[in-house]
């Protein structure tokens, strides 16, 4: 009776065997490595710089163990893994020095690193170790809120742009724009004006609802937001400042910095290791400026260290050229209202440009006078301009323009994006911060580690002491019930924090519970004078209607914390409730198996070792 | 290796009275003390920077208050923290005189300043800022978890028993929640979120042991049918106190070891667990099944409810129910 068909021991030996591969990259330690990551807006880290990272170190005969390369939120990075640290340092100048044209002012970030010293054949099936929190490991956190009233405000302002012109080409007067929070306002002098206005603007404006309203001789035509459009101003909102955040903290040479957006209007910011949030801040928080200037009509760029015309100003262009552009501004980012990707008429990528009122008055006036030559954007960072694009004047235009010239869709791209970051972004505010010093973050892993040892040990000699062989498959079952848990938070990659270990701790001592009472049951059976056998099996029956009953309320307190829960109390509900379900496979199906696999066979067991069975009516 | 040599069962319920009435005192005062004192909120709930400065030596309490106030923060907190060279700096959110918020850089740098780090060997730690928004919302999100938790157990009891026990289950399980928060009022001990964690993980385990008992009180109602309801608790009490003990005691072994070695952080979360995991064991085995006794459970209640048509068969079984 006490014996499990063949599938039940597959399974429990492939969720051992799953659970051994996805939390063994935990145990290995981590090994030195060089970062190289863009250190400029206009440079892209691609696999490209790989193979040339990789020629390099292959000529000074370097041996690396490991090259990767990483994109992410559009940023690549490569990371290459060393042996020791002499070689991590060695190889770091080298390649800083052949990377680098100009060493004063670097194209690449070449920063030292630590990587995960997880076998190849772990990575290859996907087994990473946990990521571990800012309170363990030290760093910055920022909570940055953006200013969802501003973005929308931004995009009301584009667009009254361009109603205003649309209003005039069909030649439809009206007597003024208004503005307002989320809503635009338009107001006629007769009905009819109105009414041609909204059959216009429904087909050329449908991210808005039109309504005419008449009140007291007035004609307005109300234009609003519908939910979805309002969400995409939003979300685009949220998205340029993520990849704007991105570029930012590239910059600052972190190891793994994670940006993230948390709900619909909050961007979580990650710094692990930095230390100094002043300068953190001051970087994450810079704005970008963008100008918008004539080039040198006679030669738009040179290469590095050739000399410029007299009276111009020159700024990095590529890799290795300048590019010459005169000394007035035509205008600056924030009069662009829109930019974005898509094609000209011959179906090549361009980048379309949108430009406010004041914007397209200067555009025009200059465009008019300088067709045929060329002029430039040039993005400002820390006072060095960063040229974007230079590209001909084709013809005069105003407040809508396209830059071709652009050799993929992915440039067209990068530079829209670009042109968006230079003009205003939504403007942002820090609303939370967490600092953590690194060896506060030692301490704390090991703190929580040792309580957690510590605690396991306590019970695994107590459970041994008092329910014998019993108490052992319990320990074991245990023991089973961490490595699932490590394994599938591993899988699921959730970040190990000190709320986590706390989680990992109370799940391990909560889910002895389960072998306390099929122990008790079976003890239970014995003293009321079944056979060993019967025992068994009843005891592991009867146990599990309360061990469910025991982890449906827990997990409701569990669930409860992962919904209402933010920042580390979300942590530690995860572990929470995952431990819950790791504990019901490991107490349960897999101590049965234990058990079953030791007396199963053997059908004239005389004794069970689960230590002494008192019984009342004996001496 | 046995603990529990219990020949006769042991007559708790004789003493329900007094075992209630040292409840509801404990009840009282903390309503008193929560009353009184209010909870001691960390900055996560209120909003403010808290700082961690470590110090190479003890380190001056009084000369580190006087050097702060004289920044003109007032309401500021600075104590130990774990250790005596340890300190921690509470300080309350700041406007500046346009109204502005002062960001958090700017007040750890100039409270660090004046610490003057070269001289005193002043290192700082930690920082942890939370804006006014941040705070009020996981205020509220704190509490929107605790009603979650209180209605799905509601829930979750009445669906599993008759009224009676649901309603004695969740009075004994509610009250210990509030006598946490009472021990957190009148030592004013700091309430993190990681408190309320505590807290609501803490409730979710200890409805848990009324469950038992009561589950036990129905299979007894069955098997001993001469048995008043009083000697019917006094051996469902009696025949699970074995493994609520032992159960509980596991759990706590691994609580105290965080308590114990799990540094400041994890102190305030072990102790919320241990006084729930203690109050969790006495409510529930002796508040909930005496409340349930005053309400009246009969044998009638119960064994009516069982009649559906399809649980004819094992009705029959005399272990039918019968949950450790």
């Amino acid at each position: 009776m006490n014996r499990y068909p063949l599938w039940k021991y597959l399974v429990i030996a492939v969720a051992l065997l799953i659970g051994g591969l996805y939390s063994l990259p935990n145990f290995y330690g981590e090994a030195p490595a060089v970062q190289v990551s863009s250190a400029k807006p206009t440079i892209r880290v691609d696999l490209a710089i790989q193979s040339r990272v990789e020629k390099i170190l292959a000529d000074a005969n370097i041996n690396s163990t490991g090259v990767f390369f990483e994109n992410a939120g559009n940023v690549g990075s490569i990371k290459i893994r060393f042996n020791n640290t002499d070689i991590q340092l060695q190889a770091r100048d080298l390649i800083q020095q052949k990377l680098n044209v100009d060493q004063n002012d670097p194209n690449y970030t070449v920063a030292l690193n630590l990587l995960s010293n997880t076998p190849g054949w772990l990575n290859a099936i996907n087994a990473l170790p946990m990521p571990l929190g800012l309170d363990l490991r030290g760093g910055v956190y920022f909570l940055l809120q953006v200013d969802m009233k501003g973005a929308v405000q931004k995009k009301i302002t584009s667009l009254a742009t361009d109603i205003r012109s649309q209003l005039r080409d069909k030649n439809i007067r009206h007597q003024g724009i208004d503005r307002n929070q989320e809503s635009l306002s338009i107001n006629f002098g007769s009905n009819d004006e109105a009414e041609s206005a909204r059959t216009l603007l429904n087909t050329s404006q449908p991210d808005l609802v039109w309504l005419v309203k008449t009140s007291g001789g007035t004609v307005k035509l109300f234009g609003e937001f519908k939910p979805k459009a309002l969400q995409d101003v939003q979300d685009s909102a949220v998205k340029q400042n993520i990849i704007t955040l991105n570029k930012r903290v590239n910059e600052l040479a972190v190891k793994e910095p994670v940006i993230q957006k948390q709900g619909t209007e909050r961007i979580v910011v990650q710094l692990p290791g930095v230390q100094d949030t002043a300068r953190a801040k001051d970087i994450i928080g810079r704005t970008a400026t963008l100008e918008s200037r004539l080039a040198d009509p006679v030669v738009s760029s040179i290469n590095l260290g050739e000399t410029p015309p007299p009276g111009m100003d020159t700024f990095r262009f590529g890799e290795n050229r300048l590019g010459v552009f005169k000394k007035s501004v035509i205008f600056s980012g924030d009069r662009i209202t829109d930019a974005s990707a898509g094609f000209d008429q011959y179906q090549r990528p361009a980048v379309n440009l949108s430009l406010d009122a004041a914007g397209a008055r200067v555009m025009q006036e200059v465009t008019r006078e300088n067709i045929g030559k060329p002029m430039g954007m040039i993005l400002f960072e820390k006072g060095k301009g960063e040229v974007l694009t230079i590209a001909t004047i084709q013809s005069e235009f105003g407040s809508k323009f396209q830059i071709t010239g652009q050799p993929t869709t992915e440039s067209a791209n990068d530079l829209a994006l670009l042109l968006r970051a230079g003009s205003l972004a939504a403007p942002m505010e820090i609303i939370e911060e967490r600092t953590i010093g690194p060896s506060l973050g030692a301490e704390n892993i090991e703190k929580g580690f040792k309580s957690l040892l510590i605690g396991f040990a306590a019970i695994a000699i107590f459970m041994m002491a008092y329910y014998l062989l019993f108490g052992t498959f319990s320990v074991v079952a245990l023991a089973v019930n961490l490595l699932l848990l490590i394994s599938v938070l591993s899988m699921l990659q959730a970040t190990l924090t000190l709320p986590g270990i706390a989680a990992m701790a109370l799940a391990l001592g909560m889910a002895i519970d389960s072998n306390v009472l099929i122990n008790e049951r079976i003890r239970e059976e014995l003293r009321n004078g079944s056979s060993p056998q019967t025992a068994i099996a009843v005891g592991f029956d009867k146990a599990w209607a309360t061990i469910l009953d025991s982890n449906v309320t827990t997990l409701i307190a569990g669930l409860a914390l992962l919904a209402f829960g933010s920042g580390p109390i979300k942590g530690f509900a995860v572990v929470h409730c995952l431990g819950i379900l790791t504990s019901m496979f490991s107490a349960v199906f897999f101590s049965r198996g234990l058990v079953n696999l030791w007396y199963g066979r053997n059908k004239k067991v005389q004794k069970l070792a689960i230590g002494q069975v008192w019984r009342a009516q004996e001496k | 290796m046995e603990f529990f040599r219990i020949k006769k069962d042991i007559p708790f319920m004789r003493h329900a009275l007094a075992l209630n009435a040292i409840s509801l005192i404990t009840f009282l005062a903390a309503v008193f003390f929560l009353w009184q004192n209010g909870l001691h909120l960390s900055i996560e709930f209120t909003g403010g920077t808290v700082m961690e400065v470590t110090y190479p030596q003890t380190a001056p309490l009084d000369s580190i208050r006087s050097k702060v106030e004289k920044l003109g923060y007032t309401d500021t907190q600075i104590q130990n923290f774990g250790s005596s060279r340890d300190i921690m700096i509470r300080l309350p959110l700041q406007k500046d005189a346009e109204g502005k918020l002062i960001s958090s850089a700017d007040q750890s740098n100039a409270v660090m300043q004046a610490l003057d780090p070269a001289t005193s060997g002043a290192k700082l730690q930690r920082v942890e800022f939370v804006g006014p928004q941040v705070g009020q919302e996981l205020a509220i999100d704190g509490l929107k978890a605790l009603i979650f938790v209180i209605i799905g157990i509601v829930l979750y009891l009445s669906f599993r028993f008759e009224w009676k026990f649901a309603l004695a289950g969740i009075i004994a399980n509610l009250h210990d929640i509030v006598i946490i928060l009472g021990f957190f009022a009148f030592f004013q001990w700091e309430f993190s979120l990681s408190v309320l964690a505590a807290v609501l993980a803490v409730l979710g385990y200890s409805v848990n042991e009324s469950v038992v008992i009561f589950d036990r009180i129905r299979e007894n109602f069955r098997k001993y049918r001469k048995m008043n309801t009083r000697e019917i608790i006094d051996n469902a009490i009696t025949s699970t106190i074995s493994r609520t003990v032992i159960t509980h005691g596991s759990t706590e072994m691994m609580v105290l070891a965080m308590l114990i070695f799990g540094g400041p952080t994890l102190f305030y979360f072990a102790l919320a667990l241990t006084i729930g995991i203690l109050f969790g064991i006495y409510s529930s085995v002796f508040v909930a099944a005496a409340l349930a006794m005053w309400l009246g459970v009969t044998r009638e209640d119960l064994i009516k409810g069982d009649k559906k048509p399809d649980d004819n068969a094992r009705n029959d079984d005399p272990n039918y129910g019968a949950r450790v």
